[in-house]
């Protein structure tokens, strides 16, 4: 059942991206561009992603487990450290390169387009160096 | 162009919520994909349903109307560059843009509204150098 879930999660997920367009790189350089040709579709998508969100964290956190009994895992760290900062620094100024971030890259992958496939698989080798590095 | 990001955003948040309040899991897209390429299969599963979901949704979107094509406007060895940035950095930021930018701002995280701030900052800086300096 979890995983049917999960599916349908996914399948919601990328819905809402390829309906607020996020899944093209030239809406999100748009929105990453400073001055009057600012796209700020962005905003309006966080904005109403997070309102939703927020409820349901709430809720999570007046309950035990989950619907389907199983624990809840939200991450407890608060450490505002060095990785944090520098790791979002390197993750922006490649979204910033691109503008793709993980989810819209898989979604549009469905297009075939070689540099969207070009850009998940060189995003792959940076998740695994990750691991390498940090074994 | 709001109403679409507006609804687009709700979709996410929605896809957020089930994922959390059945499962128990936060939607951290960067995180979903690592484990899965990092981590045996076994326990795995829910990843890899929910990256099955990512990839079906444009051709449930496309029995509705013809999704807007992606379009990429940088060299091929940027898109390296990027992927890796992306890969890398993510991890190193234990989030991305849902995890942190949507997730973690709704459950109130400083740690993610710290992230989401550099990575946006860093994003539209790197925008900002590849159109006035490099061009």
């Amino acid at each position: 059942m979890s995983s049917l879930i999960a599916l349908f999660a996914g399948i919601v997920f990328g819905l809402g991206l390829i309906v607020s367009q996020m899944t093209n790189p030239s809406k999100i350089i748009g929105f990453l561009t400073v001055g009057k040709h600012w796209d700020p579709s962005l905003v309006f998508v966080m904005i109403s992603a997070i309102f939703v969100s927020y409820f349901a964290f709430a809720y999570a956190k007046r309950r035990r487990a989950s619907f389907f009994n199983l624990d809840f895992e939200i991450p407890k760290r608060t450490e505002i450290d060095k990785q944090l900062i520098i790791g979002s620094a390197l993750f922006g100024i490649g979204w910033g390169i691109v503008g793709y971030c993980p989810a819209p890259a898989i979604t549009a992958l469905f297009f075939g387009n070689p540099q969207t496939l070009l850009f998940v698989g060189a995003m792959l080798i940076g998740m695994y160096l990750f691991r390498v590095i940090n074994k | 162009m709001i109403i679409e990001a507006l609804i687009g955003g709700v979709l996410i948040g929605i896809a957020v919520s089930f994922l959390l309040l059945f499962n128990g899991k936060v939607l951290g897209v960067s995180g979903i994909i690592s484990d899965l390429i990092n981590k045996p299969i076994h326990n795995n599963y829910w990843r890899l349903f929910f990256v099955i979901g990512l990839l079906i949704s444009p051709f449930i979107y496309n029995l509705y109307k013809p999704m807007p094509v992606p379009t990429t406007t940088t060299n091929n060895l940027m898109i390296i560059v990027g992927g890796l940035l992306v890969g890398l950095g993510s991890r190193y930021a234990s989030g991305c843009t849902s995890g942190h930018g949507v997730c973690g701002i709704a459950r109130l995280s400083i740690r993610s509204m710290i992230a989401t701030i550099t990575f946006i900052s860093f994003g539209a800086l790197t925008v900002f150098l590849m159109q006035r300096v490099f061009v």
